[in-house]
């Protein structure tokens, strides 16, 4: 058995650290994975260390478990990843004393076993090295399309082992791509992989808002040549209009109960913020202004609104009583903030602030009022936390092409999803899924 | 690059030669492969990995002309939300059109250029599609025939990353139905 690994550190003048990692696995000289490749940029990254073992016999299923382990690892930035190709399953026990020389804390070993049936069974074992402690497996019988959800659970199980946070890699993530005049709306595991359509439209679609429940998605279509807010259950494809009020109506977002959505319509003239029965109806008007008010999103405990308004003379961020009522001003920083998102735990706010003319994903302490841009990138949109808080999916451009990226705003480690080449845009993070 | 990977070949070697003295153990609780202890987590395939079923949308067909012989565009000035002096003429037709032919409506669709956010551009365009229903209605034109919507920068008319480009789409298109 032969292995290499390659390992290449760069140092930009920026001082920002960029890490590109390349995996080439040669397994029993015969069959060779696929190459795989992941590009981490980001500074100060504490990472929690996994050595992980080549699932035994993966090399025989369609999806190699564990390169898509490693990746969901690596993109959470809060592990450094190693791999082993020692020949292990999860069966076995490990030599401890040999790993832990190695410089070893934790240990994941599995396999990949095809059923009579044609489904994979998929096992794995997570390993204590210091203290030499079984923490436990799983056992997936899986048909093939869902072979990387298995391997995305796993990552789950030892990101919750060892972080004690919950996982989000098999949580769902929805985009819009545009090619040529046509714009689909897309649903993807958290990775940016296994992308499938939900909507094809010769129009725009912007603003996707994954309901709190993870079957439905509002988004605002333009195929009727205005904007419309529509709810769209993904799994049947049924769709409703819920808000088709005269002019305008964009930016849904969810009460935390699903039972409501915040809009922006031009009904009554510009801009203002209304609330909506999820299912479509009457419309209550949340702001009074003669300014812009849109882009509102509910505080996690369902409190307050924060939204962006130009009262003051540029686009700020603004915070108010759920109910609508007295209006409190958030961001001071610069002269253009945008597009509010708020973690689960309702401590942080992630925004778009343009400074010096380029567009930077930012993130403020809403305790301290603290902020601090995440990016190096300038052309940054959209941000919306991961359900667990710990990373913010943005789009933004690289090398001038549109992107979509994921962030960890505690260590800055910014990765760039798989998927769609073209124009990619408008990300939203859905929730956790019951399943999971 | 180089004194990596050697050290990484070396350390792989390493590996290898501890892999044959590893031992499986049996007083340690790990299951064999019939899986007593280790979770029934069976994934189905109906239920955990939800089908995404593809919608397809329609959209309009093409629009109803309008006046003939009169622009159905509208130019804006950077950051400007206020009708230019060369639109007056243009706005004046169209109202024209709009009282002579109460059956009519148009639909007024602001445009931004590309700079900055989705749903903010989205109001931006909008406050110029409402300048010009505004003007259309000082110059008596029924409220009932007309409609300002926006598509903030989501269609713009010309591509490209330049101020010539960004003049072009910072506009309000006229449209009849």
């Amino acid at each position: 058995m032969i292995r290499f690994f390659a390992h290449r550190l760069k140092v930009f003048p920026s001082q920002l650290l960029f890490l590109t990692m390349a995996f080439v696995f040669l397994v029993s000289g015969s069959s060779a994975w696929a190459q795989f490749k992941v590009e981490v940029t980001g500074v100060g990254v504490t990472q929690v260390p996994v050595h992980l073992n080549g699932f035994r016999d993966e090399g025989q299923s369609p999806q190699k478990i564990s390169a898509i382990i490693q990746a969901d690892l690596e993109r959470s930035a809060q592990f450094r990843v190693s791999t082993t190709a020692l020949s292990l399953d999860e069966t076995s026990r490990p030599d401890v004393s040999m790993l832990r020389a190695r410089g070893a804390e934790n240990f994941v070993t599995g396999s990949v076993t095809k059923l009579a049936d044609g489904r994979f069974d998929v096992r794995f074992r997570l390993w204590d090295l210091m203290k030499s402690q079984d923490l436990g497996g799983a056992s997936y019988a899986v048909v093939p399309g869902d072979l990387r959800r298995a391997a995305h659970q796993i990552s789950d199980f030892i990101y919750e082992k060892l972080t004690g946070d919950k996982g989000i890699f098999s949580t769902r993530i929805a985009y819009v791509t545009k090619n040529g005049n046509r714009f689909n709306l897309w649903i993807a595991d958290a990775d940016g992989d296994n992308a499938q359509p939900a909507l094809t439209s010769p129009e725009p679609i912007i603003s996707p808002s994954w309901a709190p429940n993870g079957v439905q998605l509002a988004y605002v279509s333009f195929e009727s040549r205005k904007p419309v807010v529509y709810v769209h259950d993904v799994a049947s494809g049924k769709r409703k209009i819920v808000a088709n009020f005269k002019g305008s109506n964009s930016a849904p977002s969810w009460s935390p109960d699903g039972q409501q959505m915040a809009v922006t319509l031009s009904r009554d003239g510009g801009s203002q913020i209304f609330l909506i029965p999820s299912s479509g109806g009457e419309a209550q008007r949340l702001t009074q202004s003669a300014s812009i008010d849109t882009e509102p999103v509910f505080t996690p405990d369902a409190s307050a609104i924060y939204f962006v308004s130009d009262r003051g003379g540029s686009p700020q961020i603004y915070r108010m009583p759920a109910k609508g009522g007295p209006v409190q001003r958030v961001t001071f920083n610069g002269s253009y903030n945008i597009s509010p998102s708020i973690s689960p735990d309702g401590k942080k706010l992630a925004y778009i602030s343009r400074q010096g003319g380029q567009f930077k994903l930012y993130i403020m302490d809403l305790q301290t009022e603290q902020f601090e841009a995440l990016s190096d990138t300038s052309a940054d949109e959209k941000p919306s936390f991961a359900p667990n808080g710990k990373l913010i999916i943005y789009a933004t451009q690289l090398a001038g092409k549109e992107a979509l990226m994921t962030v960890n705003w505690e260590n800055k480690t910014a990765v760039r999803l798989n998927g769609q080449a073209g124009d990619i845009r408008e990300p939203n993070w859905g929730p956790f899924m019951k399943s999971n | 690059m180089k004194k990596f990977f050697l050290l990484n070949c070396v350390l792989a070697s390493v590996l290898l030669v501890s892999a044959c003295s590893t031992v499986k153990l049996n007083e340690v609780p790990v299951e064999d492969k019939s899986g007593s202890g280790i979770s029934a987590d069976s994934l189905n395939g109906a239920n955990v990995k939800s089908g995404i079923a593809s919608v397809q949308a329609q959209g309009l067909g093409k629009m109803v002309l309008g006046p003939v012989n009169v622009d159905k565009v509208i130019y804006f000035d950077f950051d400007s939300y206020m009708l230019r002096a060369d639109a007056q003429p243009v706005v004046q037709a169209h109202a024209d059109y709009l009282r002579n032919n109460k059956d009519k409506k148009i639909s007024l669709e602001g445009n931004t250029d590309e700079r900055g956010g989705s749903e903010y551009n989205l109001a931006l365009g909008q406050k110029r599609a409402d300048a010009v229903k505004k003007a259309l209605s000082i110059l008596g034109v029924n409220e009932s025939q007309i409609e300002a919507v926006s598509f903030g920068k989501e269609k713009p008319a010309v591509q490209g990353a330049e101020e010539s480009a960004f003049a072009k789409n910072r506009r309000v298109e006229l449209s009849y139905r």
